[in-house]
């Protein structure tokens, strides 16, 4: 039995934002999902969702030189994870979300991207995709689905997550 | 970042033996696939060990190839499910011929 109201918050982190801390982060939270009883086909797109959040934060919110939080919170509702992430780096160009079309491909060997597949990645593979500037900072929020159940499992299945919290 | 090399015939195999070509990997993975492909004019990059690839070491894996240019090749083989998802959703396995596994290689050109 589902229920959809039911909302349970799974797991929060907070990193500095560095390659190597999004890379950790990453394992963190995968392990979370992994001890919440999420099946591993789903947690795949849902590493590569988040890695390419994370990422875009790194380069770009903060760039080069700069470094400063990263917070991520997940909760689950019957088949959905819904994903805050917040910074306080630099906003989004023009103040919204790229459009994240796939890259041209039919051109020749030497033009082919070698990138530009971050945003189209997750407009493609991620529900409800939000974009927030407030007080400074940035709140992208976003929802991926999963097969298992974890909102019903008993009350031991998000201790993997639990642990999780270093906030 | 660690590699193992084996020549089969034309034909230089790089297995990465790494879980991860991400963004903290992608520019030291690019420079060591410069240095080992070398002249190898057939490169085929053995994914089996790789869990994870995000778009900065998809773009990492791209850039290798064009690296190369055109008078030389570089395959891809045994792709892991998620690293699999990568290179269909971003079309990228319309670029690069993808092997199951490394022991199909050898077939592959034998057949064509």
């Amino acid at each position: 039995m589902r229920d959809p109201e039911h909302i349970k918050e799974v797991m929060q982190l907070e990193f500095s934002g560095s390659e190597l801390n999004v890379r950790a982060a990453l394992q963190s939270l995968m392990a979370g999902l992994v001890g919440a009883g999420l099946a591993e086909d789903d947690l795949g797109l849902i590493e590569l969702v988040l890695a390419e959040v994370f990422n875009n934060i790194v380069e770009h919110a903060y760039g080069s030189g700069s470094r400063g939080p990263i917070f991520v919170s997940a909760a689950a509702r019957a088949g959905w994870l819904d994903f805050r992430v917040t910074d306080e780096g630099r906003a989004l160009p023009s103040g919204a979300l790229a459009q994240g079309g796939l890259p041209q491909l039919d051109g020749p060997l030497e033009s082919l991207p070698e990138g530009g597949f971050g945003w189209y990645l997750v407009r493609k593979l991620a529900a409800d995709l939000s974009y927030q500037r407030k007080d400074g900072r940035n709140r992208l929020t976003f929802s991926m689905p999963f097969q298992a159940d974890i909102c019903d499992a008993g009350p031991g299945a998000a201790g993997g997550a639990e642990n999780l919290k270093k906030t | 970042m660690e590699f193992s090399c084996t020549e089969a015939g034309d034909v230089l195999i790089v297995r990465v033996l790494a879980a991860r070509i991400d963004a903290a990997a992608a520019l030291k993975f690019k420079d060591a696939l410069r240095a080992l492909t070398g002249a190898a004019s057939h490169v085929v990059l053995d994914l089996r060990d790789v869990q994870f690839v995000d778009s900065s070491g998809l773009g990492a894996i791209v850039a290798v190839m064009k690296l190369m240019g055109s008078a030389r090749r570089l395959d891809l083989a045994g792709l892991t499910p998620t690293v699999d998802k990568v290179f269909r959703l971003t079309r990228m396995d319309s670029i690069f011929t993808i092997h199951g596994s490394v022991d199909d290689v050898p077939k592959f050109y034998q057949a064509g």
